[in-house]
């Protein structure tokens, strides 16, 4: 086994998928914490379907780059869902569900009306499940996805304290002078930014379970945000690299295969720290 | 001149006023409670000072070159921090946030800042424990710690006490005393009204009818001799 999966390691398609899988599952899990505590486990899952629906525009405009269009729609399709949040009538679950289901339902509608594809469900099938995006990638879309990535590591490890503070109490950091709405802010666009990422992957459905399996495992076993956060991240590259050798070496479909792993973390996590609190109590 | 002043100050929701024409003016070292029934305002009010929601009407002058970094402020709890992974040690430094702008990490006076704070309120021994496994009075605790760390002239109080059994909330009641008796001004809010009488020097209520002044006054005042006459029925009932 460990010769085959030797000989697919000679291809560089199989090498891309690997160093793109697991930065992203990376960049995922650090905002994972934080998104699931403010209780936005679900907005991977809307932003998602925001960016399918901006596909479909791009598809219809015929645009040969479709990157900048739905980067711009997702990241303006977060600000608006976190910034619901706070003072509005629709509350954050009911907003994030009706964004999503609208986007969703709008961009199947595009792409079957305008369609100029033969295989329309395949193409729908594909976007939402990300097929085989991962294995086709480029040079250049590995060196964009990895530029990204390091930027979103960055900005998590220099606003770490801020997005502690804000996570925890907005209204504590905002009466005590700190800028709460542009961490805010911030945090919607990075989002947005992984989330188109993370599109390529898994494709837009199982993008949910990029953020929140890994955040919510760490979660079982640790009680402090620091431990959490860096946990989380560890689980979810490790998910992500055995996901992508199990699906290329069973031939299983690479999205669903790491959810599955990230499942089965998410069950031994329970487990330890099942058997830790028992101990300790 | 006066750290706060506020003038002609309406509140409410939406353009619906609660509270109008409020007036008064908090001064060094005072202990300042905000007292009135469910739904007068308080807390509308006390958001209103730390600058989380707009007046409707009226204004709010902060005197003396009282900075917003300057305030700390104890809130109520919220939903989601009941179950917040996160250690006593992480929470009470993130008080030190606003002091510390734009640099990403707490520096050594910082750090030192909350070991002190922790060590005034007496939870230096739950350094490394999980919050959300801690009491209902260690966790105001904890949150009091925090507040101080932001708060360098002004601490705003948010029902203090409420949901703690009545040992606890003495003792809350006397670190609050003490952390004003260090010079500190506090503003609380309370339904209290026993407590507030025993401890505060100024009183403002608000409701139906409006009084500000001192505690003797407040206690001489129509306001305060109906309200007293329900809460000591309250208490007799009891």
């Amino acid at each position: 086994m460990i010769d085959k999966l030797g000989l697919y390691l000679e291809y560089p398609f199989v090498r891309y998928a690997l160093i793109v899988g697991v930065l992203i599952a990376l960049c995922s899990s650090l905002l994972g914490v934080t998104l699931v505590l403010k209780r936005f486990s679900y907005i991977g899952d809307g932003l998602s379907h925001v960016a399918f629906g901006a596909m479909a525009i791009a598809a219809v405009l015929n645009l040969s780059n479709d990157m900048p269009l739905v980067l711009i729609v997702t990241i303006f399709g977060a600000v608006l869902l976190l910034r619901t949040g706070q003072n509005t009538k629709i509350k954050g679950d009911a907003a994030i569900a009706m964004i999503s289901v609208g986007a969703l339902a709008f961009g199947y509608l595009l792409m079957n009306i305008f369609s100029t594809s033969s295989n329309l469900s395949g193409d729908v099938c594909s976007t939402l499940f990300g097929s085989t995006s991962i294995l086709t990638l480029t040079k250049g879309e590995v060196l964009i996805c990895a530029v990204l990535s390091v930027a979103v590591v960055a900005i998590f490890v220099v606003f770490y304290n801020k997005i502690f503070a804000v996570t925890f109490d907005e209204d504590f950091s905002k009466a005590t002078g700190v800028k709460a709405e542009a961490y805010n802010l911030m945090v919607a666009v990075v989002t947005a930014v992984i989330i188109v990422l993370a599109m390529n992957l898994v494709g837009s459905l199982l993008i949910s379970a990029l953020v929140i399996f890994p955040a919510l495992s760490a979660m079982r076993i640790f009680k402090d945000f620091k431990k959490v956060t860096v946990c989380s991240a560890i689980l979810s590259v490790v998910c992500a690299f055995f996901g992508i050798v199990i699906s290329i070496l069973a031939g299983t479909p690479v999205g669903s295969t790491i959810v599955v792993t990230d499942v089965v973390a998410f069950g031994l996590c329970s487990l330890a720290g099942f058997v830790k609190g028992g101990l300790s109590a | 001149m006066a750290l706060i002043t506020v003038r002609d100050l309406s509140l409410g929701y939406e353009g619906r006023a609660i509270t109008e024409k409020l007036n008064f003016t908090v001064n060094a070292g005072d202990y300042f409670c905000v007292v009135g029934e469910n739904g007068s305002g308080k807390s509308t009010l006390m958001k209103t000072l730390l600058g989380l929601r707009e007046p409707l009407a009226g204004e709010i002058i902060f005197g003396d070159g009282l900075k917003k970094n300057e305030i700390g402020y104890l809130p109520q709890q919220t939903v989601v921090q009941k179950d917040f992974p996160a250690s006593v040690w992480e929470i009470v430094l993130s008080g030190c946030q606003a002091r510390a702008g734009l640099r990403p990490f707490y520096n050594k006076e910082e750090k030192a800042l909350a070991r002190e704070n922790m060590e005034r309120m007496g939870i230096t021994d739950l350094e490394k424990r999980c919050y959300r496994e801690l009491s209902g009075g260690q966790q105001q605790r904890v949150l009091l710690a925090r507040a101080l760390c932001s708060a360098r002239k002004i601490l705003l109080l948010d029902e203090p006490v409420s949901g703690l059994d009545p040992k606890v909330t003495a003792e809350m009641y006397s670190l609050i005393r003490q952390i004003n008796k260090e010079g500190i001004i506090l503003i609380m809010i309370s339904h209290d009204l026993s407590a507030a009488v025993r401890y505060a020097d100024h009183i403002l209520h608000i409701g139906t009818t409006l009084f500000f002044g001192t505690k003797e006054d407040y206690l001489k005042s129509e306001e305060g001799k109906i309200f007293l006459l329900q809460q000591g029925g309250i208490e007799n009932d009891r």
